[in-house]
């Protein structure tokens, strides 16, 4: 097992570099740089210090040699420092002489878009699990086909048309949710309850919309499993040794239909990340995808490698995690009968 | 495709309704020409931001053109989109899944790993980064789309290929000499089809949606040309006021992805052999 | 709820009800904020003015840092604006007066500008403001390390010097008219706390030490950005204690926390500002709508190097094809004037005998007839067998794309066959406008006080990144732009840029569509804002805006 762990994890060197070249010479593809942003067109402005901008960020050498000073950066773990945002380093705070503390973008925006999905996953799974339970126990009928019916309209809607919508119903016409942001303007004023209630609230609409559009894979899911495990031999045993139904369905059957769904956690992950994009635009949510589009838009490029590199190591990570803990929970890999 | 299937998930209401609200909006797109009550690009700005009447069935938008023409052209380029991005990713995914699938040894290493690193970067950015360093256009969403989604293809086509050719028919065919061309385009592609048809279905919903996505960010199909995207991307700024321009796109993108995946998933069930088990 | 209830029914299991809990008090603490309403009645009363209270504003995007210098856009100059000071300032009626500057004098060679400070400047830190404050933000300024894209109107000063405390004076090599207006805009900086900084990385950027009205408070990044007020502005006291600019990167958004209440001020499209606001009694009842000309125009430009644009029969033909008011009318909602020279109309430098283009499709036809074209079968203008036809390219601003979808019309009516294409502006001016390769564009400038237009129509500023990249020479605009530069009295130089106007009108390098006019919204819990708008705009002294504790948010007395 230890064995396997480690070279799953040096495994993932070589995938980065593919990952950083693929990321990097898509974006020297096509031009423009940092110097075309639509400050930069103001007559007020000179060319020559766009110019200079473009020699300071070496800009003007050949992409191949963009990437070798990257990569010289990435090899101690310096991911440099933005274009556009006053050189705020990308990654980790960094400290000047003063004792200054200047805190990275991506350490502050990770933080924010983790939550979201991860409150955002909780409830998927909440809501998931019982609907697939119903949904498989009560196979083709009602039950299982309205749930399903909801499941697929949730899964087709398109997520920010809907979040446009539930903005308008819950926060302008009723007064119910807070429409944009994370926190109040007075969060720090508020008590300790007050901030945690602030939060959620901000964080409900952010949180429920991903929820609902994914909750049909999952749902699904759990539903073919237990239909599945509930048609093997071990549970019709079970069963013929008269264990009360509620027992048969929630100890033997679960735990086995909710395996496979540790797999489909982790590779959920960059469907997660790439989904906030649109959200945290439209919600103004300081996370990763806000960071990202805007950095896209600006041509910034360390900030763009950057999150592209970080959102590909979280989920080769997230991969990596999710098969070790599928080995740890199915006894049978545990038990040495399956080769992990 | 096999008859079979189709006339197996059929028998399932659900994706009955798929298919036939997958038909209709086709015939709709198609007959486009023949029943837009306007020129979708007429401009009459004396009717601009009109609500729904007998004149303009779904409105006007913020140059006056008529909102259910707009719709019914629009339809056709979203269609376009989803089917041409899933086009290409299909093709690709079968190509190099083939490849890997029947020649392995360090070719299927060389193409799995390429699998796993595309599969490693969150797709919408990458997808979001190359449209907008390649400018969008139509076409380039479908070429995006379509080569950042070709793992799933991949993965599904090797698997089959992998499992297949251990099988009787294909080690006798191989006995007898046929050559790696015909051996794949007579007896391994043919009979991985119905799974990639499955994949390809449920694709399909999620380029539309991908498109719309694209589109609510200024990256998708451009204007003046319509498509639901962007008509309801015209409309965000209004929701309020000119429901119609976000409500009636919003629903079409809704009803098409919906009819998309309740047949992919109707397909995919009656595919799976566990189905049969009840 | 009932729905969970039953969800409950349905689970014995232990986890699976631990888990409907959590989500139960989820949707109960996150369910149900409460904002107090003001009755409509209070917000028409009068008030007498009284300091205290939030106003709060949105922006799109996050500015940079706040020295403006080098950070270049408009959002860190929003906010900057309120912290720094600036030697001159622009009056009510757009004419200079002193900000930090008591007085100013200009030698009689015109070449020396002598700054007198106002006695006792100080910054917020209580060290005091004087003039080697200005010298070194002059040299920051010029600096090549600094890089700031400002620094070309400022090192064409020969030199400089602080003689006393409350003495600057620089001397440039040969008259510069635009000088003045120049000092009006660079923000006077710290030199006690910059010095021996690098300007690029220091924290001085997120945590700035001004001297006017504000003082920051606090940069949640990605959140908003709140400023004080500054107890010891050197321009005296604000009214309002706290601005609030919160980042919300979609407009519509914006416009939603707007219709909820939750921001104060924002400006507005034309379409929600005639028909959405109006429309609805609750936003009608809470907002004042400002209308006001800005500095600014949408025009359609030419690519002069490529044929058939060479020809100024063809610029013409095209001018009179193209029906402006219907671009006024549809894509402005009205909100729109029409105009025949690049400056803001009613403004000195706007020459009032010129007269736009009208629409005169026989007058478009003849000409092109004139110049050889002919209509092909398909009913497409031909000369020498290639056909009239060509892409306009715009960014994505959805008034420009509506105006190049009316544009594409009017033209197909006299036979000239019009493409568009909308693109993301970083790629719009790398690939297209700075390798000129386009054909026609449509695009806007938003220009300065001063008259100086020499960037954008001299012949020597054309290729690479330079502004006049739709290729423009003529010899006499050359010459009046140089003439215009080095003129400082007003009525000599009014004369240069109205014959300027002329010239450029009757060549029609470009094509004026219109000067919209800045719609905004603003709360009417503020008051004290100068009706009717001056000529400065709707912001002019917004320091004497107040906002009566009646009429205050709620959320906002707890700070």
């Amino acid at each position: 097992m230890l064995n396997y762990i480690i070279k799953r994890t040096l495994w993932m060197i070589p995938l980065l570099i593919g990952i950083s070249l693929i990321s990097f010479f898509i974006m020297h593809l096509a031009p423009g740089d940092i110097t075309n942003n639509e400050a930069s067109f103001n007559p007020k402005t000179s060319a020559e210090s766009r110019q200079k901008l473009r020699e300071l960020y070496n800009l003007d050498k050949p992409v191949i040699v963009q990437y070798g000073l990257w990569l010289k950066r990435m090899v101690k773990l310096d991911f440099g420092n933005s274009f556009a945002s006053h050189r705020k380093p990308v990654f980790w705070q960094t400290t000047d002489k003063d004792g200054n503390v200047t805190k990275g973008m991506i350490q502050e925006a990770l933080p924010i878009t983790i939550i979201i999905n991860v409150i955002g996953l909780i409830i998927t799974l909440v809501l998931a699990i019982p609907l697939g339970i119903i949904a498989a126990r009560k196979h083709m009928r009602w039950q299982d086909k309205s749930i399903t019916l909801f499941n697929f309209i949730g899964f087709s809607v398109p997520g920010f048309w809907l979040s446009l919508m539930l903005m308008y119903w819950l926060g302008v016409a009723n007064d119910w949710f807070p429409i944009s942001g994370i926190r109040s303007l007075n969060h720090d004023s508020l008590s300790t309850f007050g901030q945690l209630k602030d939060t959620l609230s901000h964080f409900f609409m952010p949180v429920i919309i991903p929820s609902v559009t994914g909750l049909a894979s999952i749902t699904l899911f759990v539903k073919s499993g237990m239909l599945d495990v509930l048609h093997q031999d071990y549970i019709t045993t079970a069963r013929a040794k008269g264990l009360n139904e509620h027992k048969v369905v929630y100890t033997h059957a679960l735990r086995n239909a909710l395996l496979p769904l540790i797999t489909i956690v982790g590779l959920s992950i960059p469907g997660l990340i790439g989904g906030s994009v649109i959200s945290e635009q439209i919600f103004a949510i300081p996370g990763m995808g806000k960071l990202f589009y805007s950095a896209v838009m600006a041509r910034d490029f360390p900030v763009v490698m950057g999150i592209l590199t970080i959102g590909s190591a979280l989920t080769l990570i997230g991969n990596l995690i999710a098969d070790i803990a599928y080995a740890w929970a199915d006894p049978r890999v545990r038990r040495g009968v399956i080769k992990g | 495709m096999n008859k079979n299937l189709l006339f197996k998930a059929l028998n399932n209401p659900l994706s009955k309704a798929g298919f036939i609200i997958i038909v209709v909006v086709f015939l709709l797109a198609m007959l486009a020409p023949l029943i837009a009550p306007y020129d979708p690009d007429d401009i009459n700005v004396k009717v601009i931001l009109i609500a729904p009447t007998w004149q303009h069935w779904m409105g006007t938008d913020g140059l006056g053109r008529d909102v259910l023409s707009r719709m019914l052209f629009g339809g056709r380029i979203s269609l376009l989109v989803g089917l041409v991005a899933v086009g290409i990713s299909t093709v690709i995914g079968i190509i190099l899944g083939a490849i890997a699938g029947y020649y392995r040894g360090w070719v299927d290493t060389v193409i799995m790993r390429l699998v796993d690193v595309m599969l490693s970067i969150p797709s919408f950015f990458l997808i979001l980064a190359v449209i907008a360093f390649l400018t969008p256009s139509i076409i380039n969403v479908m070429i995006v789309i379509g080569l950042t989604s070709w793992m799933g293809v991949t993965r599904l086509v090797r698997a089959e290929f992998l499992s297949l050719s251990g099988r009787e028919f294909v080690l006798a065919s191989r006995a007898l000499g046929a050559k790696d061309a015909r051996l794949i385009f007579t007896h391994l592609l043919p009979n991985s089809l119905t799974p990639i048809i499955v994949s390809s279905v449920l694709g399909v919903a999620g380029a539309v949606l991908m498109e719309s996505g694209l589109s609510f960010l200024g990256l998708g199909v451009q204007a003046p040309q319509a498509s639901w995207g962007n008509i309801l991307t015209d409309g965000k700024d209004y929701i309020q006021f000119a429901w119609w321009l976000s409500l009636y796109p919003g629903l079409a993108i809704l009803i098409t992805v919906l009819g998309y995946n309740l047949l992919g998933e109707g397909l995919r069930d009656a595919l799976d052999p566990r189905s049969n088990l009840k | 709820m009932k729905y969970f209830a039953f969800l409950n029914k349905q689970l014995t299991n232990r986890n699976a009800k631990a888990s409907s809990i959590f989500l139960l008090i989820f949707l109960v603490t996150a369910c149900g904020q409460q904002t107090q309403q003001i009755s409509t009645q209070s917000l028409s009363k009068t008030y007498p003015t009284q300091p205290g209270g939030t106003l709060i504003d949105a922006m799109l995007g996050e500015p940079s840092g706040l020295i403006s210098m080098i950070a270049g856009e408009s959002a860190s100059s929003a906010i900057s604006s309120n912290i720094f000071n600036k030697l001159l300032k622009y009056d009510k009626n757009l004419d200079l007066t002193g900000e930090l500057a008591e007085s100013w004098h200009v030698s009689t060679d015109q070449k020396t500008i002598t700054f007198k400070l106002k006695p006792n400047l100080k910054w917020a830190d209580g060290k005091p403001l004087t003039s080697a404050d200005v010298l070194w933000t002059w040299h920051a300024v010029i600096d090549d390390k600094t890089g700031s894209p400002y620094a070309s109107d400022f090192q064409l000063v020969r030199s400089a010097q602080a003689p006393d405390a409350l003495t600057f004076s620089v001397t440039y090599s040969e008259a510069y008219a635009p000088a003045l207006d120049s000092w009006a805009g660079l923000q006077v900086l710290p030199k006690h706390l910059l010095e021996n900084q690098d300007l690029h990385t220091t924290a001085f950027a997120r945590k700035p030490v001004g001297s006017s009205y504000y003082q920051l408070d606090s940069w949640n990044t990605g959140e908003n950005i709140k400023l004080s007020r500054n107890p010891s502005s050197v321009l005296g006291q604000v009214n309002i204690d706290h601005l609030v600019s919160r980042m919300i990167p979609d407009t519509s958004a914006q416009f939603l926390e707007l219709m909820a209440g939750n921001l104060d001020s924002m400006s507005l499209d034309p379409t929600q500002f005639s028909r959405i606001v109006p429309a609805r009694p609750k936003l009608n009842k809470t907002l004042n709508l400002y209308k006001e000309l800005g500095n600014s125009y949408t025009y359609m430009g030419f690519n002069l190097k490529h044929k058939p644009f060479d020809d100024v029969r063809v610029r013409k033909a095209i001018n009179y094809a193209i029906n402006k008011q219907e671009i006024i009318d549809g894509v402005y909602l009205g909100l729109g004037i029409n105009i025949a020279s690049p400056y803001k109309p009613g403004t000195r430098w706007s020459n009032p005998d010129l007269q736009p283009y009208p629409y005169d499709p026989a007058k478009a036809r003849a000409l092109l007839k004139e110049a050889g074209f002919i209509a092909n079968s398909n009913g497409i203008l031909e000369r020498d067998g290639k056909p009239l036809s060509f892409e306009i390219i715009t960014n994505q601003n959805k008034e420009r794309e509506k105006s190049a979808v009316l544009i594409q019309r009017r033209l197909k009516d006299v036979g000239i066959d019009v493409k568009i294409r909308a693109i993301e502006w970083a790629s719009f001016i790398s690939r297209f406008i700075k390798t000129g390769d386009f054909d026609v564009v449509v695009l806007g400038w938003s220009l300065g006080l001063d008259p100086d237009q020499y960037n954008i129509w001299h012949s020597s500023q054309q290729g690479g990144d330079k502004f006049n990249f739709i290729g423009y020479h003529n010899a006499t605009v050359d010459k009046l732009l140089e003439q215009g530069r080095v003129e400082l009295n007003p009525d000599k130089r009014q004369k240069i840029y109205h014959e300027f106007a002329k010239v450029l009108l009757e060549d029609s390098p470009v094509i004026y569509l219109s000067a919209g006019y800045g719609l905004s919204a603003i709360h009417k819990r503020v008051k004290g804002i100068i009706d009717p708008i001056p000529a400065a705009g709707v912001g002019f002294e917004s320091e004497k805006w107040f906002i009566p504790e009646p009429l205050r948010r709620n959320e906002m007395n707890a700070n």
